[in-house]
């Protein structure tokens, strides 16, 4: 059973003379325990994919199917949010300011229906490399590695099994990227968990995926091993320019 | 190197706090020709600052404090702001890194890019209107005609910058400050712009300071190459050396970098050394 199985996926928004069709026709399936990459520029649609699963773009059509169960519409069950969670690109915008760690993570293990929260505050932060002295505080009080660790702590209170992440150290320092790229391969071999990634940046792509989709217009061009991305012998001319750009 | 453009020595910029006074560039000095200089660092590292500090644009209670910074025998910071005004833009322009925060949303770009002429030049509407237009083509836009009535929203993001250079090179200074002007564009278009700026720079004879968090970037594209650690400078290489940089906080830069070339399971990570924020800075 594929952990992600996507067909013939259209998500459109607008209507009428202002409709954009922001991704068509896209199929693509990942594995259980596998970490598949999305590429493209801006405006190619891989945020949108993303977006889609978790019910935050509510138009679209064709079957998205988690772990074997068919999805519809916008709303997803708790159950759903209990085994996939998602990391945003800006962990300045997706923390609450006025919100503390302990807050933040008390309230998504309340909703998780998960007890011994003071318990399990502490081993959330611990999972993700921060220590308890961060539990008392407020985001501007943290740097911008250690807020995104604070968002990854937060998607695994759940202890989900599929993690999607957006573009999760664009907004990072390459040290910082290094240290969460690591949780994140850490984290991944520890609990077996799935990971559908988006970047624009295809080395680290290749660092974390297994195999990737190139994206372009709202449509996939092409998927492949990150092996061939290694070996710079992808089959579209267009992910050979992308190519091109991106490595010096 | 044969008559430097811009020379700064002693450069701090220093803000007040609650807990004291901040140096968020503590002492650097470098000398700039006709050439390329990149300004690399993380965030916080203080490559901003010394861009805005150099055209004082830090705002008060932002301090700026410098031995000299010489501008063809004038020192800027003995300049009154009226002298300062002329200085900028007309001497030194600088381009920052989002052009949707840079140009007035409200005016269409063919206003904006005559209103540049007209402060700088005599000359009437329709001299500013043909320099608006040739500066367009000149950064390589297709269809300029068009683009003078856009207004900032309906163009793209690397047409948006390449209309702030074109706007910034109106004057012609002697110097551009570009700060991350590609971080906010897809690669594709950042090579693109990146080669436009490039061509400019080197048909004018005009030194340009580019400074950017991307040490491939900066090595691709700059002669020279200041790193930046918490304010100072801790190291000065040849962009085309970068590789064979000797400082551990330029080394862990690039080692923590994922390389398609070369995979590794885990990436380096970089450990910080207190000694380094202790240690003057590099001159060059």
């Amino acid at each position: 059973m594929s952990a992600i199985e996507i067909n013939g996926l259209n998500v459109w928004f607008g209507d009428g003379r202002d409709r954009v069709d922001a991704v068509r026709t896209a199929s693509l399936a990942v594995a259980q325990g596998e970490s598949f990459g999305l590429v493209g520029e801006s405006g190619s649609g891989k945020s949108t994919i993303l977006r889609a699963i978790t019910g935050l773009a509510p138009t679209w059509s064709g079957r998205i199917s988690v772990e074997g169960k068919n999805l519809s519409g916008a709303r997803r069950s708790r159950d759903f949010y209990k085994r996939v969670q998602m990391v945003f690109q800006d962990p300045y915008a997706s923390l609450h300011p006025r919100h503390s760690v302990d807050q933040v993570l008390s309230e998504t293990l309340h909703l998780h229906g998960i007890g011994d929260i003071d318990r399990r505050v502490p081993t959330l932060l611990d999972d993700v490399g921060l220590g308890p002295r961060f539990r008392f505080r407020y985001p501007h009080q943290l740097s911008g590695g250690q807020r995104q660790r604070v968002a990854i702590a937060r998607a695994l209170a759940g202890e989900p099994h599929v993690l999607l992440l957006d573009e999760p150290t664009s907004a990072l320092d390459v040290s910082v990227q290094a240290e969460i790229l690591n949780l994140l391969t850490d984290l991944r071999a520890e609990r077996g968990l799935t990971y559908l990634m988006v970047s624009h940046d295809l080395p680290v792509i290749g660092h974390m995926c297994d195999r990737l989709a190139v994206m372009r217009g709202g449509e996939i061009l092409e998927i492949m091993d990150v092996d061939q991305l290694r070996q710079g012998t992808p089959t579209e001319s267009y992910t050979r320019e992308l190519l091109a750009a991106s490595v010096h | 190197m044969s008559d430097p453009l811009l020379e700064v020595r002693d450069l701090w910029v220093r803000f007040p706090t609650r807990q004291g006074i901040f140096d968020a560039v503590r002492g650097i000095s470098f000398q700039l020709g006709r050439e390329r200089l990149g300004i690399v660092g993380e965030s916080g590292s203080g490559k901003s600052m010394t861009g805005r500090a150099i055209l004082r644009l830090i705002r008060p209670p932002g301090i700026v404090e410098a031995e000299r910074i010489a501008l063809q025998g004038a020192n800027l910071p003995d300049l009154d702001e009226p002298a300062m005004r002329e200085v900028r833009g007309q001497q030194i322009s600088m381009v920052m890194q989002d052009p949707k925060f840079s140009l007035n949303p409200v005016m269409r770009v063919g206003d904006q890019l005559a209103e540049a002429y007209l402060l700088h030049n005599e000359g009437g509407r329709r001299a500013a209107r043909l320099k608006a237009l040739e500066m367009l083509e000149a950064v390589s836009i297709n269809d300029p005609e068009r683009v003078m009535r856009a207004y900032p929203h309906e163009v793209s993001g690397g047409m948006g910058q390449r209309i702030m250079i074109a706007m910034m090179l109106i004057p012609n200074p002697q110097i551009l400050i570009a700060d991350e002007p590609t971080s906010a564009l897809d690669v594709s278009v950042q090579r693109q712009v990146l080669s436009i700026m490039d061509g400019l720079v080197r048909e004018r004879g005009m030194g340009l300071i580019f400074i950017s968090h991307d040490l491939n970037l900066v090595a691709d594209f700059c002669d020279r190459v200041l790193i930046m650690y918490s304010g100072r400078v801790v190291e000065v290489c040849d962009a085309a050396k970068l590789q064979q940089a000797t400082h551990p906080y330029t080394r862990g830069l690039l080692d923590a970098l994922p390389r398609l070339d070369d995979p590794v399971r885990k990436l380096a990570v970089l450990k910080r050394d207190a000694a380094w924020a202790d240690a003057p800075s590099v001159a060059s």
